[in-house]
């Protein structure tokens, strides 16, 4: 089953009451409500030559929005708040915090 | 990484302030006790975290309850379960309530909870202060710390009293286990939480969760924080097993608790007589701990 | 089998959540409450009763495990009174709120100062906006009816609300009656276990009670409201079929006595209504054209059905053994504001009993009387406080 698919239990897409469960239950994941990227004011930014992929940045981050790929560490910014943790934990300073406006 | 399970059961989108500790937090606890849990949140920051209706942010049963009820409302989900044969050791039942829901107001019910002997996980979320309405004083804000309730004019009515030691109020329930942990030392925070999670009965975990929001610290500092609160041994790091103290993380050297402070706003204001005065009580509380920690060791060696 | 067992209001109430089968009981104890709690201690204890029972260190907390207990999927039950009630407030309309099946008794008490452990509803009406549904008991059996009863209704899946099950402070709950305590099977085919479709279920991770913003809260209200409204029809619903399967009446939302053709109706709440019956008689062998509604229903409010009883009465003697502060009595009013813009006879209301204050057949007779003349003489005052010191000469005559 895909995630699409698997979500919603309870409510599509309620048009008013009546599609309402009886109380506040809620199911609709909130990776798929809450897209938290757009609060960012700073722009992690992963200099994947200088990455170790230790994945210090992925155990620190409150927002679980960096992962360590193949490549090296990868930021979610669909989701990343721009905290800059993971650029001030980094061992080796292979993420640099920028200005977000620079970027949009 | 090999200590910290990779299944993430907070889902991203979160509402939590950028560098949130409490977000940390309930990430960990949810790596430490797994998808066999079933969770009581009353009103705090995490009440607002995983977002409104229809959101839902954890991958757990999540059951939001009224403020001061954490500790009657794990017992009532860990009694529907007894009564269904629901073994503690298969499903844990975690109350997971910020320092003013713990320590303030749901003071009570965490009492009641824990002699009641029931087979839970407390968790205090420590965040110093109310933070989800906006940075009052709890009874968990440290001396000399400035919130909106204990502002600094020129009267400097900053919190004049010390931050309310809820582990020695757990162990003075006779708690089978109770244990600090930090946002800022995964690997044992979610090896604390396991051990706790196999224990039967009552467990109380404090976690030390830096709110930049709060605090006045950049986001970024939040772990630094952590390692500096440890370090100082403002927040030590040990827990209390039937009665037996255990500091599993000593600093090889203390760091000054000033360097602790500075990255903080809301300790600026404090004067050098001040910051002097907590260094001592910081001592004092660390000395006084070694030696509890000394005392049961030695009383359970005899 | 069925057994008759002479016991108490409270042993009552405590019977009827073991026959119920409540899986999990959290209260905390409370004069005149406290034999309830003692006794499910007790069946617990033997064996008898297989229930967990937290003993809880407040009634805020009874009320918290329970809602929580229901939450993942037992039956829940709880009691308490007054002080306790009125601590319990907040988690009366969190109960609502979540759409959860918890019964509770409350031991009608008054609240204090004065300190009083005495018979009183202003404890119980002071939460007629919590959300649950209130039943008034007139004697020990009903009470235990009304537990089961009230399990029944607010399970349904389209009612899904919690309930309170009222007797009053002494009068019932420390006094001895036969109850018939019904065989165990019996119950069982009238009341099914309690399944929810959802509940915490580590299989199915949802979320409950989370924080709704404006554009969805008042939807949720509305159907508390819709929840509600479908309430009579089931209270009645499940009157009758209760009255089939056990062979006794309750009362449904309105018990009447005597009420075809009245001149003049008297309404009553709890346990009053038995000596009230007597003194109606009374007053119909000596040629007064009188009968008795006893408001077993509290909330919701039956609004249909006083309109009902209202046609061609002249004078509505309200009995209210309470006095909600700023204006006079609770069911008077309610019962005014149910029939306006219809038949609107005389509505009188007796302020009668507080804090025990005893209501002896003479105060009764002397009230009815007094709702009898209203026919000749017209309201004469819209609220009267009977057998206060300073007029219980008239009263007690």
């Amino acid at each position: 089953m895909s995630e699409e698919e698997d979500v919603f239990r309870i409510v599509i897409d309620p048009k008013d009451h009546r599609d309402l469960p009886r109380t506040v239950i809620t199911d609709c994941p909130s990776d798929l409500m809450n897209k938290t990227g757009s609060w960012r004011t700073l722009r992690p930014i992963v200099d994947k030559d200088k990455c170790i992929k230790c994945g210090i940045c992925w155990k620190f981050c409150p927002d679980v929005s960096i992962h360590v790929k193949e490549e090296g560490a990868e930021v979610d910014y669909d989701f990343c708040k721009g905290c800059g943790i993971c650029a001030k934990e980094c061992p080796v300073d292979a993420i640099e915090m920028k200005k977000e406006e620079d970027y949009v | 990484m090999a200590d910290i399970p990779e299944k993430e059961l907070m889902r991203k989108g979160t509402t939590a302030c950028p560098g949130c500790g409490a977000a940390h937090a309930m990430r960990y606890v949810l790596k430490a006790v797994g998808e066999e849990s079933i969770i009581n949140i009353p009103a705090c920051c995490w009440a607002v975290i995983p977002g409104v209706y229809p959101s839902r942010n954890l991958d757990i049963p999540l059951l939001y309850t009224a403020f001061e009820t954490t500790g009657a409302s794990s017992s009532g989900v860990r009694a529907a379960l007894n009564a269904k044969d629901v073994d503690p050791r298969e499903v844990t039942v975690v109350g997971f309530a910020g320092d003013g829901g713990t320590a303030d107001i749901g003071i009570q019910a965490f009492s009641g909870c824990v002699e009641r002997g029931t087979d839970t996980i407390q968790i205090m979320y420590d965040n110093e202060a109310y933070m989800n309405t906006g940075i009052q004083r709890s009874g968990e804000t440290p001396y000399g710390a400035w919130t909106t309730t204990t502002p600094v004019g020129s009267e400097k009515e900053w919190k004049k009293q010390p931050k309310k030691n809820m582990m020695e109020i757990a162990n003075a329930h006779g708690i089978p286990y109770a244990a600090t942990v930090s946002v800022g030392h995964p690997e044992l925070m979610i090896e604390k939480i396991k051990k706790a999670k196999e224990i039967p009965g009552p467990k109380f975990i404090h976690i030390y969760a830096p709110c930049p929001t709060g605090w006045r610290s950049d986001p970024s500092n939040t772990i630094e924080l952590c390692k500096l609160a440890v370090d100082s041994c403002v927040f030590p790091l040990y827990e209390i097993e039937n009665g037996e103290y255990n500091i599993y993380k000593k600093p090889k050297d203390k760091v000054p608790v000033k360097e602790y402070l500075k990255l903080q706003g809301r300790f600026r204001h404090l004067p050098g007589e001040e910051v002097e005065k907590i260094q001592k009580n910081v001592d004092r509380e660390w000395e006084l701990l070694l030696e509890k920690e000394k005392f049961t060791k030695r009383e359970n060696e005899e | 089998m069925s057994e008759m067992k002479i016991v108490s209001g409270n042993y009552a109430a405590a019977y009827g959540s073991k026959l119920s089968r409540a899986e999990v009981v959290a209260a905390y104890p409370i004069t005149p409450q406290t034999e309830v709690v003692e006794k499910i201690a007790q069946l617990v204890a033997e064996g008898e009763m297989d229930a967990e029972f937290i003993k809880v260190e407040s009634e805020h907390s009874a009320m918290a495990a329970s809602i929580a207990a229901s939450n993942a999927g037992a039956r829940a039950f709880t009691a308490t009174s007054a002080h306790g009630l009125a601590l319990m407030h907040e988690l009366l309309m969190w109960a609502s709120g979540a759409r959860l099946p918890v019964v509770m008794t409350n031991i009608n008490r008054a609240m204090g100062p004065p300190w009083s452990v005495w018979a009183d509803h202003h404890d119980t009406l002071a939460q007629k906006g919590t959300g649950q549904l209130q039943f008034f008991c007139e004697n020990n059996q009903e009470v235990l009816d009304s537990v089961i009863m009230a399990y029944k209704i607010c399970e349904d899946e389209e009612i899904m609300l919690p309930a309170m099950i009222v007797e009053d402070a002494f009068i019932l709950s420390h006094t001895k009656e036969p109850v018939e305590i019904y065989d165990q099977e019996l119950v069982d085919d009238f009341l099914p276990s309690y399944d929810p479709d959802y509940k915490l279920d580590v299989d199915q991770p949802l979320g409950f009670g989370s924080l709704g913003m404006p554009d969805w809260y008042m939807d949720f209200r509305y159907k508390i409201f819709e929840a509600m409204e479908k309430v009579p029809e089931k209270v009645e619903e499940v009157n009758q079929e209760f009255k089939e399967v056990f062979g006794r009446d309750p009362g449904g939302l309105i018990e009447e006595y005597k009420t075809d053709g009245v001149d003049v109706l008297i309404v009553t709440m709890g346990s009053i209504s038995s000596t009230s019956k007597d003194v109606i008689d009374e007053l119909r062998e000596e040629g007064h054209n009188i009968g008795l509604a006893r408001l077993r229903t509290f909330r919701p409010f039956p609004v249909e059905k006083f309109r009902e009883l209202i046609k061609g009465v002249n004078v509505v003697g309200v009995l209210d053994r309470n006095y909600t502060f700023g204006h006079g009595g609770d069911a008077a009013r309610e019962i005014k504001d149910a029939i306006y813009g219809h038949h609107e006879p005389i509505v009188k209301d007796y302020i009668v009993g507080l804090g025990g204050r005893d209501l002896t057949p003479k105060i009764l007779k002397n009230i009815m009387e007094d709702a009898i003349a209203l026919q000749d003489k017209g309201l004469d005052k819209e609220i009267e406080w009977v057998d206060l010191k300073v007029n219980q000469k008239r009263w007690r005559r």
